[in-house]
């Protein structure tokens, strides 16, 4: 029973991390079709402004507060990320609409410049986050299943996230925009939508989201100039799995890879988890080549 | 109104109008007719600003629109209403409407749908809920009417609204031209291929033959030898 529900816990909390690096490509790829090669240095970026805030914490507050650094540290990196993210757009991605290939080398480009600027800011070496006190330890339930604080926490941090796009994309008045743009870009702009403001919006966010991805994974391990490359093919696999341009599909198949993943690798070894869950995504993309969940609708037929 | 002098535009290398001019008066509804491939689609997206103007000048209100891109052009008071209708298929009827809001004018465009948009159209608010994509094609040519007029455009774009639409719904939209007619406020101009459902809602006529105007006139003026000469296939 124990580890039955130790499993599950680790299933759902890798589907938790997954999703977090997914959500932001979900938006930029799922939505736009740009394939950002850049999606994991913007997770970098992230990752090394929580560490910025951290450090400044550090040296000019006083101690009692370090704790909260974290909690500034989300915000700051969704919007370092966001700048980033609107740089980029408005400087490259605009003129490579419609471009795949061209847009994927071209971010894949600008991934590995912005790899060397951290290198060179920061140092090759990893460097480590000090996570705040107060997620330190884990809650214990059913006698001596030990669930981390950190887990927790970063699996409220998806909810979250995942909640306040859900609200933004569905339930707003800009992301009514942004669908439209989406879905009928000559249409939306005969509306009086601006579509060059929409798509920068968006993949500015997108980023931004990436940037949230980024200050969380500081709580699970060290970061270094190359962990977006880690976690890039990752959040494809998640949005491709799950069927491009739905919401729920990102999180069906980040909960899908997850949750195989670590029934995978509990049977099985490490390595071997990961190689079964390739072929089964591969397998399921012969099957359904749209995903987990594909949009369906009279004029969709194309 | 709205002037087009001497507009030459197309797609690519190929130019598919050449020298066209044309005029719609205010409270006027204008109607461009012409076989299949002459270019009266083309000249309704030079009109809106989804095509470029190779030369030429689009001039509506005083205003040289010529270089501006829909958007502004949708601002300053035209309603497009596409050919093939390009609803937003997975948005929600009602959204698409609150969409056509987008055009209005500063605090309006918060506001609610206006009722003079929907009065005219009044199967739509049963099926707000329903994704746009999921309507028939004479609904959704409904539903793209009460968008375009959402905004209270001061000229609306018609781009063969009565294409593939059931017989009962060509009844509604020509009631609904009408009705714009007769409030006066709004002009129209209208790509058709049906000469009966012009003729009942018209009152000046352009001819487009080989991406030029071939002949223009008043409803007594398009007589059957003009019809021959010109239409028939």
């Amino acid at each position: 029973m124990d580890v039955v529900v130790l499993q599950l816990f680790n299933g759902i909390s890798v589907s938790s991390i997954l999703l977090l690096i997914a959500l932001g490509l979900s938006i930029t790829f799922g939505l736009m079709k740009v394939i950002n090669m850049a999606h994991g240095e913007l997770i970098m970026i992230g990752a090394y402004t929580a560490y910025v805030v951290q450090n400044l914490f550090t040296s000019y507050m006083p101690a009692s507060l370090f704790g909260w650094y974290f909690v500034l540290a989300i915000p700051a990196s969704f919007i370092v990320a966001f700048l980033f993210g609107l740089v980029l757009e408005m400087g490259l991605i605009r003129f490579l609409y419609g471009r795949p290939l061209d847009s994927l080398l071209a971010t894949w480009g600008v991934g590995l410049m912005l790899q060397q600027i951290a290198r060179s800011i920061f140092g090759a070496p990893n460097v480590g986050v000090t996570s705040p006190e107060w997620l330190n330890g884990g809650m214990t339930v059913l006698g001596d299943v030990v669930l981390p604080y950190k887990r927790l926490f970063i699996l409220g941090l998806v909810l979250v996230c995942l909640f306040l796009m859900y609200v933004y994309i569905y339930r707003s008045h800009s992301g009514r925009r942004m669908r439209a743009v989406m879905q009928n870009r000559e249409m939306a702009a005969c509306l009086g939508i601006s579509t060059r403001r929409v798509d920068a919006v968006t993949f500015a966010i997108g980023s931004g989201i990436a940037g949230i991805a980024g200050c969380a994974l500081t709580l699970i391990g060290p970061i270094g100039p190359s962990i977006g490359t880690y976690y890039i093919v990752d959040a494809f696999m998640v949005v491709v799995l799950g069927g491009v341009g739905k919401l729920v599909g990102t999180v069906f198949g980040a909960v899908g890879i997850g949750l195989s993943n670590t029934l995978f690798e509990y049977w099985t070894t490490a390595s071997l988890g990961k190689v079964l869950v390739f072929l089964c995504i591969v397998a399921f993309l012969q099957w359904k080549p749209s995903g987990l969940v594909a949009m369906r609708s009279r004029s969709l037929d194309n | 109104m709205l002037a087009v002098q001497q507009l030459e535009a197309g797609y690519g290398e190929s130019v598919i109008l050449r020298q066209v001019t044309l005029q719609v008066k205010p409270g006027q509804v204008v109607c461009l007719l012409g076989r299949n491939g002459v270019g009266k689609t083309t000249l309704m997206k030079s009109i809106m600003g989804v095509l470029k103007a190779r030369r030429g000048t689009v001039t509506f209100k005083g205003n040289d629109l010529t270089k501006r891109p829909p958007g502004e052009r949708a601002k300053k008071g035209i309603g497009y209403v596409p050919q093939g209708r390009e609803i937003f298929p997975q948005l929600t009827v009602f959204e698409n409407v609150l969409l056509g809001l987008e055009a209005a004018k500063g605090k309006k465009r918060h506001l609610a749908i206006p009722e003079s948009a929907i009065a005219k159209f009044p199967v739509l608010p049963a099926m707000y809920d329903r994704r746009g994509g999921d309507l028939s094609g004479g609904q959704q040519q409904q539903l793209a009417f009460a968008r375009a007029l959402a905004a209270g455009p001061e000229l609306l774009l018609l781009d063969e609204p009565c294409e593939g639409i059931q017989p009962s719904i060509v009844e509604d939209i020509r009631d609904v031209i009408r009705s714009i007619k007769s409030g006066g406020e709004m002009s129209i101009l209208l790509a058709e291929q049906s000469l009966e459902f012009v003729k009942s809602v018209g009152d000046y006529f352009y001819i487009i033959e080989k991406g030029s105007i071939a002949w223009e006139g008043g409803l007594s003026d398009l007589n059957d030898e003009v019809i021959r000469h010109y239409l028939t296939v």
